[in-house]
């Protein structure tokens, strides 16, 4: 193969890397990406997507078992009874429709794919070993977009027995019993998945609650949940590692030493960004602690280097990764872009579902802001009833001065799709009466959202 | 359990009530003994009132900026052990507006009677309410979402249409004003600042400010609006400037520096000031007088208690140097720097604070060509000292730099002529300006 020259190169095909590609395609600018393994990276491979639609089968499993006995529906079934290698398969399915998607865009954007891995030889050229051999790519500008990968634990390596989410995902068999290390939100969305699947789960974080990084009155309705699912949580305890026998997990806590028998291990501490193994001792990039440093133009200490996605940071999501790869595009080709953004949506898959946008209250206060908060809870919103989805509230935290909104929260079933709604707001700079004064459709969960305002405003309706 | 009440002491001879200035706890707080519980400020010296007993504070019995009657129930404190009360608390101590403005209006508008009445309208809503607009406008939407109040730092409120508009165009939104709720730059604010070519830049790079900062007039602060509105209102001041040619002084007053003993307080232009004004008195007796115009009496003084007007933390304050007639320069500087310290540190005495016979102001290197100085009533005379400046003087053959200073002097026409004011500040002058004759013994 011969060596290539272009104007933009791209490293990385995850959600950061092919849209920034996507769009500088789109610009016209002489594009080429380079990926050693499927299109889409972590997120549609063995991330987002497929969590995702593992999460749904295990929801609709746990839904026939529940018509399977006495519920208030009145809805009689036969005990169901699962095909996990099916639903993988399945899931498989939309993994490589979505993958193949992305191939077929970046084509339609005229971006030359090139299939390998990519080492640095300098700032401005790569190398790819391809299977035709290694192909030399000089460009004018370079993307790294190297995303991430799951943090193994030193003293419980990955094997038969210890597993990431990645190898989770790809179970044929539900575990008898499942240990989860770590009650971040990829441990509860698994977590949860695999008990409502029939497995024994076991959740230890070293954290004194779940899901840390989100504050304690959100995550209380899934803290209710796990315990309704039979998940035991051991908070304020740490992984030593396996038994000698293999069969438990050793853990040490406030109760002393404790070993929990497991099947399966599930590892799921964090991430860690992809910043060995692509010739990074090659450039004099500035870090940022484990991630490379950037500026508000995603631009790292060398001209013409931008670096995007998970590899610049937290948080560690494919929508803030597109964002920048969007922009990064339209920089190379010339147009002023500067990172703006006034939020970046968080949502947490577990049941019930959690979304987080803008500023908590204590983040908000702690910014030095005076605040109104209050929370409009589902119980009393008609649509929620109707879907038994009565946990959960949304929450509207606005500035006591002029009202405008720092951040919007919800817990509950289905709010992933409330986060369009955060989202939109604050990026608007909508102010409590902006999203008090807008219409609601009814019967509907974001009616909560007005409400929410409504009452931060002091005159709720409905409560 | 017991209740201890606390009232106002007795906190001067001849002081009936005091104003509380400063809440030093809280309800609900628990205090040790000889714990400061409140402020209260009489005439003008302010004292602390301890308290007596271990407990927690269960009632306080008015606001800051109440006038309060000595002897009135002020705390509540719940103790261990029996009380000094079993009552229920009164509705409220007897609070009040100091009224002293009010009566004045009697006196000189003879429309007293509604002067009253709107004193007691006052107190009786010691909190003032917000202007009627504004509650009204709180009612409907209890969100002021008005002007841009962006804190330093803040980023630009703007949709991203508007921020790809503004990026696009290269325009730094920080410069530009927002017309939307809580200051949002909107589509049409980004046209009129484009449409202006930048040039609501300069404008809108300050930011518009919407927000009123009230502060309750209590105080040293309202002593002083009081004693000035009187003083301005009751006295017809007549003020005269004069020009001193203070070389000489100034010559004297480094060489006194440089020979002085070294216990000795270094001299500043004050204390020769004071002399010389001394020596004046003696011929124009007149200006070192009360005049109590609500007697219709004059009462000229033997001594010559000269307050000196003093900038404080707090406002100002006038403190007293006593028998200025008995006291030579060094006596002068001496006392002029202990009380000036005292009222800086707030810790003068209410002796120290009254008394005065005549006044002298000044704001040294600030003190500016010309004042206007308001007299401390009920005195008759100020003598404000402005700055000393070096000036061309033609001494017949030529231009010579001399050291010149004005003085900006008011006096109560009611009581002093015109005359012996001149003829007073024109004794000071030859005194200042040939300064061996305010050492030389008539």
């Amino acid at each position: 193969m011969a060596d290539i020259s272009c104007k933009l190169l791209v490293i990385g095909a995850g959600p950061g890397g092919y849209v920034c590609a996507i769009r500088a395609g789109q610009l016209g600018l002489d594009t080429v990406i380079v990926e050693g393994e499927a299109d889409g990276g972590t997120c549609l491979n063995v991330g987002c997507i497929p969590s995702k639609a593992l999460i749904h089968a295990a929801e609709e499993f746990e839904k026939a078992r529940h018509f399977a006995s006495e519920n208030q529906l009145g809805i009689r079934a036969g005990e169901p009874s699962i095909d996990l290698g099916a639903t993988v398969r399945w899931k498989d399915r939309i993994v490589s429709r979505l993958t193949g998607g992305v191939g077929a865009l970046l084509k339609k954007a005229k971006v030359r794919s090139v299939r390998g891995w990519a080492t640095f030889v300098d700032g401005k050229t790569v190398s790819v070993a391809t299977s035709d051999g290694a192909v030399k790519i000089r460009a004018e500008n370079v993307v790294i977009a190297t995303g991430s990968a799951p943090v193994e634990l030193p003293f419980l390596p990955y094997g038969d027995k210890v597993m990431s989410s990645t190898h989770a995902l790809d179970l044929r068999e539900a575990p008898g019993r499942l240990a989860v290390i770590g009650a971040g939100y990829i441990g509860l969305e698994m977590g949860m998945a695999f008990a409502k699947l029939g497995s024994k789960v076991t959740v230890i974080e070293a954290a004194d609650r779940v899901l840390p990084g989100y504050d304690e009155e959100l995550t209380r309705p899934v803290a209710k949940r796990l315990k309704s699912l039979g998940v035991d949580v051991l908070t304020s305890v740490k992984a030593r590692g396996l038994s000698s026998a293999g069969d438990a997990l050793e853990t040490d806590g406030p109760d002393g030493a404790k070993s929990i028998p497991a099947d399966k291990v599930l590892v799921a501490v964090g991430r860690r960004p992809l910043t060995e193994g692509w010739g990074r001792e090659e450039l004099v990039l500035d870090m940022n602690g484990p991630f490379i440093r950037i500026d508000a133009s995603c631009a790292t200490s060398m001209r013409g280097v931008y670096a995007i996605g998970d590899v610049t940071g937290e948080p560690m999501l494919a929508h803030r990764a597109m964002a920048q790869g969007e922009m990064v595009a339209e920089i190379v080709a010339g147009e002023r872009r500067s990172w703006d953004k006034r939020a970046i949506p968080a949502v947490c898959f577990t049941d019930p579902e959690i979304v987080a946008v803008g500023l908590s209250p204590e983040a908000a206060s702690g910014a030095g802001f005076e605040i109104r908060t209050e929370i409009f809870p589902f119980a009393a919103n008609g649509r929620a009833m109707t879907m038994e989805g009565e946990a959960g509230f949304v929450r509207a935290v606005a500035r006591a001065d002029n009202g405008l909104l720092l951040g919007l929260h919800a817990v509950g079933k289905g709010v992933s799709e409330l986060s369009a709604a955060f989202g939109i707001a604050i990026e608007m700079g909508a102010t409590l009466d902006d999203v008090a004064g807008t219409i609601h459709a009814h019967p509907t969960l974001g009616e909560a959202l007005q409400e929410a305002a409504l009452r931060t405003l002091g005159h709720a309706l409905h409560i | 359990m017991g209740v201890h009440v606390i009232k106002l002491p007795d906190v001067g001879e001849g002081v009936a009530e005091a104003e509380l200035v400063e809440w030093l706890v809280n309800d609900g707080e628990n205090v040790r003994e000889d714990q400061l519980l409140a402020s209260v400020m009489t005439d003008k010296a302010t004292v602390e009132i301890p308290s007596p007993v271990e407990g927690k504070i269960i009632w306080r019995g008015a606001n800051i900026g109440d006038v309060i009657s000595v002897g009135s129930p002020i705390i509540r404190i719940e103790i261990d052990g029996e009380g000094n009360d079993s009552g229920e608390p009164a509705a409220t101590a007897p609070a009040s507006k100091p009224d002293a403005p009010a009566k004045q209006g009697d006196r000189l508008n003879g429309d007293g009677p509604k002067d009253d009445v709107e004193a007691r309208a006052d107190r009786a809503a010691p909190a003032r309410q917000a202007p009627p607009a504004r509650q009204a406008h709180a009612a409907r939407a209890p969100m002021v979402t008005a002007a841009s109040n962006r804190r330093p730092g803040e980023a630009p409120l703007a949709p991203p249409a508007v921020r790809k508009r503004a990026i696009d165009a290269g325009v730094d939104l920080r410069r530009v004003p927002g017309s939307g709720p809580a200051g949002r730059i909107t589509h049409d604010d980004l046209d009129a600042y484009i449409d202006s070519g930048g040039a609501l830049a300069r404008s809108s790079a300050r930011v518009a400010r919407s927000d009123v900062t009230e502060t309750p007039m209590v105080g040293l602060r309202r002593k002083i609006a009081e004693k000035m509105s009187v003083s301005k209102s009751r006295i017809p001041h007549i003020t005269y400037v004069e020009e001193i040619d203070v070389t000489a002084l100034e010559d004297l007053r480094l060489r006194m520096n440089a020979d002085r003993a070294p216990d000795r307080q270094k001299l500043t232009l004050l204390p020769f000031l004071m002399r010389a004004m001394a020596r004046a008195i003696e011929k124009q007796p007149q200006v070192n007088a009360l005049f109590d115009d609500d007697e219709g009496v004059i009462r000229q003084f033997g001594a010559m208690n000269m307050g000196v007007a003093t900038q404080t933390e707090s406002g100002l304050v006038v403190p007293v140097v006593r028998n200025v007639e008995a006291l030579n320069v060094w006596d002068c500087a001496a006392e002029l720097t202990r009380l000036a310290d005292a009222a800086r540190a707030g810790r003068c005495k209410r002796e120290e604070l009254t008394g005065s016979t005549i006044t002298i102001t000044s704001l040294g290197a600030m003190g500016g060509v010309v004042t206007t100085p308001v007299i401390n009533h009920p005195e008759v005379a100020i003598v404000g000292v402005n700055k000393m400046r070096i000036l061309p003087h033609w001494d017949g053959a030529q231009f010579v730099p001399r050291k010149m200073m004005n003085l900006s002097s008011s006096f109560d026409h009611r009581v002093i002529d015109g005359w012996d004011a001149a003829v007073f500040i024109q004794k000071i002058k030859s005194l200042l300006e040939a300064p061996a004759m305010i050492f030389v013994e008539e």
